[in-house]
């Protein structure tokens, strides 16, 4: 089905001439998912609600849930969200602030303290993608009861971007230009038409700190202000103790914005210790509502959920585990720079080798005995959200075919065994981080390799070493100084195109941007980068994730990219702790909405 | 005497000096920093944790900072954390008190042990006591504590359900209800710690009271008709302490360092899991403030348990 067909009936539902549901059994049809097809719609503005998103909260009253207890085993070190470098600061922060909108697990815009969400039918998005309205919630208070109003977010982007506050929110703030309208509504103005406007002000660098109480600290002085560990916000709990690095307390806010919550009268988020334990504290003892991140094997949460106290759940993200085929020569040097640009992989510049690898990983074995429910195989470097995800990829586990092409291209084994053609042996050197699901990764592709004729030489690296920015330190990922190369790489927003951008060839990672560029494979291709330009351009959605699927065949098509398994996140709860969870922002993202089952 | 005090003062400090420079140095050297979870965030550009790097001093040449950090320590100011943005003395203050509790009960624990039950086995040696005593004390040792810690929580917490493993400073209850349910949480982490020293303990108390129970002065006392607790009391035990109060004074600094392994166990907030959790961050302020008090406290206790010599033995002197 082309893009144009999509269009015509998209627009026919539109019009009202087909169904939704009719929409949806066409497009299962050619292979399209339903809730790939319901999204298509939503995004072309078709949804009929967006409270489709969100479960429904079943409290009928404010307070009266008793204790939310909440395990950690990172501990949260500070509370302003724009110091926030760790996931940990960002959750501990979302309990007090919100921004004006989150991100749903199904990849949409829930409205928190924006009135509704900005687009092209409520005048919110204007038609040459250079601004945006957000009209504020109206009545909405701070803990302390002054008003939140249209200054406080103009504010909060002054805040972001001064160089001297030092805010780790400042890349989402500093180039764009926000101008308050009236008291409850505030245009973000971009330079360029931007496809993608929802980063300032939302999801996890978007949450909102009070002017009336951050003025006199906005810049240099940002360290001293006391509401950086206790914080005033807007949020359904109210702060009550913090112990950077043990645990943050709070109870119920009276005031809170929406009726009936929050549910429980206080909260208790702890942290430290180790994901086993924690795991064991919610599913075992119950002595805690929730854990996050559970970082443990399948296997014994398995076991841990079969006491029946509580439930294990994964939430679809973007992150995935892939591995790396070097474009680049890591074993010369140009310039005096090893994988300088200019050079050519001896053996990768060969696609039949780089078509054995991919049929070399046996990713069912990785999902079925390594990751478990934490890490289903995968053939597509972009998963999610479900619009994005391409279905023209397949992967497949075939020692004998890869032999067969290999044979073929004139790949002869050797007398050890090993490949090689032309002076060049199929013998790399395999790097990764010291984590145990990847050093057994390693092992079962070895094994695999071994069988066609290739060597692997593993390689591990603290994980401190391999993924820190020391330039000095030749065996970083962003160096990539071997052949072949796995890691994780997440995507912290329901938006791919800063996910995306790591194949572009103006990110490549060399010495002179000190291998700061997100391309470290150094991957090139024209038509990826007019592909990502256009995307960048596409103000119609539909097009838009259609370049995006495109961009992911054009990557993984080229077999130097292989992902293996996406990565979902994994946390556990009681049973009748009811949560809303999302893969695109924190975990406490909608905290209002959470409640306990009587 | 005051004048050996003020020796070994004066040799301290460039001891300290010494050990500063080195701690400084082998945290420079070693790879990361505190912003490493933003390099593998695409939201983040490159540029903006560079600004960040620079903004806290940590791009500047290694002796430059190491000058700062001292002329700043000097002035009494320990710096701020880079993760946290909280001074570093406060930080520490907030962990010390269940870092004392905690890990003072077991060292009181593991002496109240230790002295009984050394004695006593010494002064029978080879009885089935003594032999009970030193099997124990032989698995109390062997055993890590981390390795114990597991299965008193496996037992206590997971079968049982008797006691809860996760540490909270703040209880919410008044009364008699606090100190029950601050009881129940510390007696795991107490035991644990308290049975390891106390073995490796008795074992050496055991080993010095046989030293001195064969020497001439306590045959000489046992002539003389004094009754046996005398003489163990007064002749042996006194005599035999000496080195066990060394050992005991070098304990000392570990009260406030923590046990990094157990408080990450139970998850109490104390100064080893304040360490840990900066070294983990790459948050050198945090590592370089703890890890020099805790030099401090060694020299200091050192210091103490030379002094402790010549007051229990006076066949020692320092003039």
């Amino acid at each position: 089905m082309t893009e144009d067909q999509l269009r015509k009936m998209i627009g026919r539902v539109k019009e009202g001439r087909l169904s939704r549901r009719g929409f949806i059994r066409r497009v299962a049809a050619v292979g399209l998912t339903a809730p790939m097809a319901t999204q298509l719609l939503a995004i072309a503005g078709v949804s009929p609600a967006a409270a489709q998103s969100v479960p429904r909260y079943a409290p009928t009253r404010r307070g009266g849930g008793g204790a939310l207890k909440i395990l950690y085993w990172q501990a949260a070190t500070l509370l302003n969200p724009h110091f926030a470098v760790g996931t940990t600061n960002q959750e501990a922060s979302r309990v007090f602030y919100e921004p004006l909108a989150g991100w749903a697990q199904d990849g949409s815009l829930h409205p928190i303290l924006a009135a509704e969400i900005p687009s092209i039918e409520n005048g919110g998005l204007s038609a040459d993608g250079k601004s945006v309205t957000w009209k504020l919630k109206p009545g909405v208070q701070w803990h302390d009861g002054r008003p939140f109003t249209a200054d406080d977010v103009v504010f909060n982007w002054e805040y972001g971007k001064n160089p001297a506050t030092a805010a780790v929110t400042s890349g989402s703030y500093r180039d764009i230009n926000v101008v308050k309208i009236d008291d409850l509504t505030v245009r973000v103005e971009f330079a360029q038409p931007t496809p993608f406007w929802a980063d300032a002000f939302v999801a996890s660098r978007g949450m909102l700190i009070p002017k009336h109480l951050f003025q006199d600290y906005a810049g240099a002085n940002s360290r001293d202000a006391p509401t950086n560990l206790r914080p005033i916000g807007t949020g359904p709990y109210k702060f009550v103790s913090f112990t950077p690095g043990d645990t943050l307390r709070a109870e119920l806010n009276p005031n809170y914005h929406l009726p009936n919550r929050p549910h429980f009268d206080t909260l208790e988020v702890k942290g430290g210790g180790d994901a086993t334990s924690a795991a064991r504290a919610v599913l075992q003892t119950g002595d805690y509502d929730y854990a996050w991140n559970l970082a443990v094997e399948d296997e014994i949460l398995k076991r841990l959920e079969a006491v029946g106290r509580g439930k294990v759940n994964i939430v679809d993200g973007g992150g995935i585990e892939f591995v790396q085929l070097n474009v680049t020569d890591p074993n010369r040097e140009v310039e005096g720079e090893r994988c300088h640009i200019s050079t050519t992989h001896p053996a990768f510049s060969d696609p039949v080798v780089r078509q054995a690898m991919a049929l070399l990983v046996d990713r069912n074995a990785l999902e079925q005995f390594i990751y478990g429910r934490g890490g289903p195989a995968t053939a597509n470097f972009l998963n999610n959200p479900p619009r994005y995800r391409s279905t023209n990829m397949r992967w497949e586990f075939n020692v004998a075919r890869a032999n067969e092409i290999l044979d073929g291209a004139g790949w002869a084994r050797g007398r050890d065994g090993i490949r090689a053609k032309n002076n060049v042996r199929l013998n790399f050197v395999f790097q990764t981080s010291v984590n145990t699901p990847r050093q057994r990764t390693q092992a079962v592709m070895k094994q695999a390799a071994q069988r066609a004729g290739i060597n692997l030489d593993l390689k591990s690296v603290t994980p401190s070493v391999f993924f820190s920015s020391d330039v000095a330190n030749p065996d970083t990922y962003t160096k990539f100084y071997a052949d072949v190369q796995m890691y994780t790489t997440t995507m912290p927003q329901a938006d791919p195109q800063l996910f995306m951008n790591q194949y572009c060839s103006w990110e490549v990672s060399t010495r002179a941007n000190s291998w700061q560029g997100r391309n470290i494979v150094r991957w090139r291709s024209d038509a990826y980068d007019a592909t990502f330009r256009e995307a960048e351009g596409e103000l119609d959605p539909v097009k838009r994730a259609a370049l995006f699927i495109r961009m992911n065949d054009l990557v993984v098509g080229s077999n130097y990219v292989i992902p293996l398994v996406s990565r979902p996140t994994v946390s556990g709860s009681l049973n009748t702790l009811k949560h809303v969870l999302s893969g695109w922002d924190n975990t406490f993202w909608l905290l209002s909405d959470w409640y306990r089952e009587a | 005497m005051a004048q050996y005090i003020l020796r070994r003062l004066l040799i301290a400090i460039p001891s300290l000096l010494g050990i500063s420079v080195i701690l400084f140095t082998v945290l420079a050297l070693a790879p990361g920093d505190p912003f490493e979870e933003l390099a593998t965030n695409p939201a983040i550009p490159p540029d903006v944790r560079a600004a960040l790097r620079a903004s806290l001093g940590i791009d500047d040449p290694v002796h430059i900072r190491y000058f700062r950090w001292l002329t700043a320590m000097l002035q009494g100011n320990w710096g701020f954390s880079f993760v946290s943005r909280v001074d570093v003395d406060q930080l520490i203050l907030q962990r010390l008190p269940a870092t004392l509790l905690v890990i003072g009960t077991s060292q009181i624990l593991a002496l109240a042990i230790a002295l009984p039950v050394g004695v006593f086995a010494a002064t029978r040696p080879y009885s089935v006591f003594d032999q009970v005593a030193n099997t124990l004390a032989f698995i109390g040792f062997s055993l890590p504590t981390f390795f114990t810690g597991l299965l008193m929580i496996l037992l206590f917490s997971v079968t049982l359900g008797w006691l809860p493993f996760v540490y909270r400073t703040d209880i919410d209850a008044t009364g008699w209800r606090w100190w029950w349910e601050h009881l129940r949480q510390t007696i795991m982490p107490v035991l644990v710690l308290g049975l390891f020293q106390g073995a490796s303990w008795t074992r050496f108390v055991r080993s010095a009271v046989l030293d001195v129970i064969r020497l001439d002065h306590v045959t000489t006392a046992r002539s003389k008709g004094l009754p046996e607790s005398r003489v163990t009391m007064r002749h042996v035990v006194r005599n035999a302490l000496i080195p066990v109060v060394t050992l005991v004074a070098l304990q000392m600094p570990a009260v406030f360092g923590g046990a990094i392994v157990t408080e990450q166990i139970f998850r109490i907030p104390g100064i080893g899991s304040l360490l840990i959790s900066a070294i983990l961050a790459n948050d050198t302020p945090v590592i370089m403030a703890v890890t020099f008090v805790f030099a401090c406290l060694v020299i200091f206790f050192n210091l103490l348990a030379d002094v402790l010599y010549g007051w229990l033995d006076p066949r020692i002197s320092y003039s």
